[in-house]
């Protein structure tokens, strides 16, 4: 299947001479929901900036559905829709008004229909006559939303959607990209929310210093990546691991109340079976037992640390 | 052609000029009712004829032009400056716009505001001094011209500006010097032969010489060099905006 945004060896080196990205090479599918993560100064932004048209590329080819972003850029861009990191709006426009004006920028004909459903959708409607400068932040954040669906985009980018927003907003936020997601919108997010992406994307994107250093299905990530851990309640505190376990990786709490065994969960045999077969043997015995598995914020922050 | 997008452009900037109607329109016209006032009926009545034509009446055009350019370039230029100001500049950027119909947007939408301003000007003049329109096709002709190219001038500056105190300093410190001593009031004839031929490097002469001249048949310098140097201007501006679009500069990182 041809990739609706095919990234190849694009690298941008600023006019100071900074390097923001280095040779990225990324191919997102039709209808995904794909989750960018990074530190700040990471060279997300610019890279959306780049597929978008807002920052020129150095080197390299962008194509959107096939259109190549410099030499096709009226088609390529007709497809984007982005909703950027600041809330830049003009704050004297009503709602109506400047989502009116996205849809006429992208060369599309008016459908008051179809903007009154944008903002239907986006609980935004009864606020069709209000000044943006009058409305909250959440409010605001949801009217560049509705500007960037406007034209009726195949591609959104959001750029730290739910930065600054409150919870219930973000939980809104996300049923809203779901439901994007649904009507066939392929939906590429930044985020610094890690539980946001590991909520919402089918893959993930990990970049930083400017290179893309792994790209990956989220659930195979978490899986080949992800530690799982067993913590034993014990019936009795012991004073140290028992010399016949040390070919065991465990750990002891401090109060020796705890037995915690790491162990891969992609490997065919994980010990647990024979690890319980021991202690039962040397008669330790445990009243509760748990089991927790990694989550993608301490494999972003393992994979980002592990660079040099 | 995306006519949409720079019907959207055209209209959020004529939009935001009746929501600030009384600095965008009353305050040129009214400012400029008070030099007709003090220069036209005030003073003009106690000054001889200039080329047979009453001074209240002559210096009609010199006023239209010295408001018709110092607003065009405001208008431009704060309509381009504003989205990068405020960073809504992202949206003309990513959308699938051709630097020429931005440009139809933008200048179209200023040169739109001069023209009415001038027009507005026009009959404002009419309630204070007697004249006559020689050349009105002329008239509206290099009323055009020049809203279309000091617009296309305030577009460049907005882009070139990266603070409001840049947007003022061009039309402040060269534009309106430009044209008070560009022939607003007089005829270059007046002036002394070394300072006439200065004069001539001023191209702000040549605009309003040619304007006067679609008013009273007579000029300070040939109808057909007024012209040539208006369209000259006009395509170094075309120039640059071509050169901006080009690069990027102060556009795109």
């Amino acid at each position: 299947m041809q990739p609706i945004i095919s990234v190849s060896k694009l690298s941008k080196t600023y006019a100071g001479g900074f390097l923001a990205l280095k040779n990225i090479d990324l191919k997102i599918h039709c209808g995904e929901i794909f989750a960018l993560l990074g530190p700040n100064g990471a060279g997300k932004t610019t890279l959306i900036s780049i597929i978008c048209g807002i920052v020129t590329p150095s080197t390299g080819i962008v194509l959107a559905d096939g259109h190549d972003i410099v030499r096709d850029y009226r088609a390529a861009r007709s497809k984007i829709g982005l909703v950027p990191q600041e809330l830049s709006t003009d704050l004297w426009e009503t709602v109506w008004d400047t989502v009116s004006f996205s849809r006429g920028l992208f060369g599309k004909p008016p459908n008051p229909a179809y903007i009154e459903k944008v903002l239907r959708d986006l609980s935004l409607w009864n606020k069709k006559d209000a000044e943006i400068m009058t409305l909250s932040g959440g409010m605001k954040r949801r009217v560049m939303i509705a500007k960037a669906l406007s034209h009726e985009p195949q591609i959104l980018f959001l750029d730290e959607p739910t930065a600054g927003v409150d919870v219930e907003l973000r939980q809104g936020m996300w049923e809203m990209v779901r439901s994007l997601r649904a009507s066939g919108v392929t939906i590429i997010l930044t985020t610094h929310y890690i539980e946001e992406a590991e909520e919402m994307a089918d893959r993930i994107g990990v970049i930083s210093k400017g290179e893309l250093i792994l790209v990956e299905d989220k659930t195979i990530l978490m899986e080949k990546l992800g530690k799982k851990q067993l913590t034993l309640h014990l019936q009795s505190p012991l004073e140290s691991i028992p010399a016949e376990l040390a070919g065991y990786p465990l750990e002891l709490s401090a109060d020796g109340n705890e037995l915690v065994y790491t162990f891969d969960v992609q490997h065919e045999h994980t010990g647990i079976a024979s690890l319980l077969r021991r202690l039962g043997e040397r008669g330790i015995d445990f009243k509760d037992l748990q089991t927790n598995q990694s989550s993608l914020e301490e494999i972003f922050v393992s994979l980002v640390r592990a660079r040099p | 052609m995306n006519v949409y997008a720079i019907k959207a452009i055209y209209i959020f900037e004529m939009a935001r000029t009746w929501r600030t109607l009384l600095q965008s329109i009353a305050a040129p016209v009214i400012s400029t009712s008070l030099y007709f006032i003090v220069f036209g009926a005030a003073i003009g009545s106690r000054m001889v004829e200039i080329d047979g034509i009453s001074y209240g009446a002559f210096i009609v055009p010199g006023l239209i032009m010295l408001s018709l350019l110092s607003e065009s370039i405001s208008n431009a230029s704060f309509g381009i400056y504003m989205p990068k100001f405020s960073g809504t500049i992202y949206e003309i950027l990513s959308a699938p716009i051709s630097p020429f119909e931005t440009i139809a947007g933008y200048v179209g939408a200023a040169a739109t505001k001069s023209i009415i301003l001038g027009l507005l000007m026009l009959v404002t003049a009419r309630l204070f001094v007697d004249f006559t329109i020689v050349h009105p096709l002329w008239m509206i002709g290099f009323l055009v011209l020049t809203s279309v190219t000091f617009s296309l001038f305030g577009f460049i500056l907005g882009i070139w500006a990266d603070g409001f105190e840049k947007l003022q300093l061009v039309p402040m410190l060269i534009v309106t010097p430009l044209t008070f001593l560009g022939g607003s009031f007089y005829s270059i004839d007046m002036l002394p032969p070394f300072w006439r031929t200065i004069t001539l490097f001023n191209p702000v002469v040549y605009l309003i010489s040619g304007f006067r001249w679609s008013f009273y048949g007579v000029s300070d310098v040939s109808v057909g060099i007024s012209l040539s140097m208006t369209l000259a201007f006009m395509a170094l501006c075309l120039a640059t905006v071509w050169w901006i679009f080009k690069t990027g500069y102060r556009l795109k990182a």
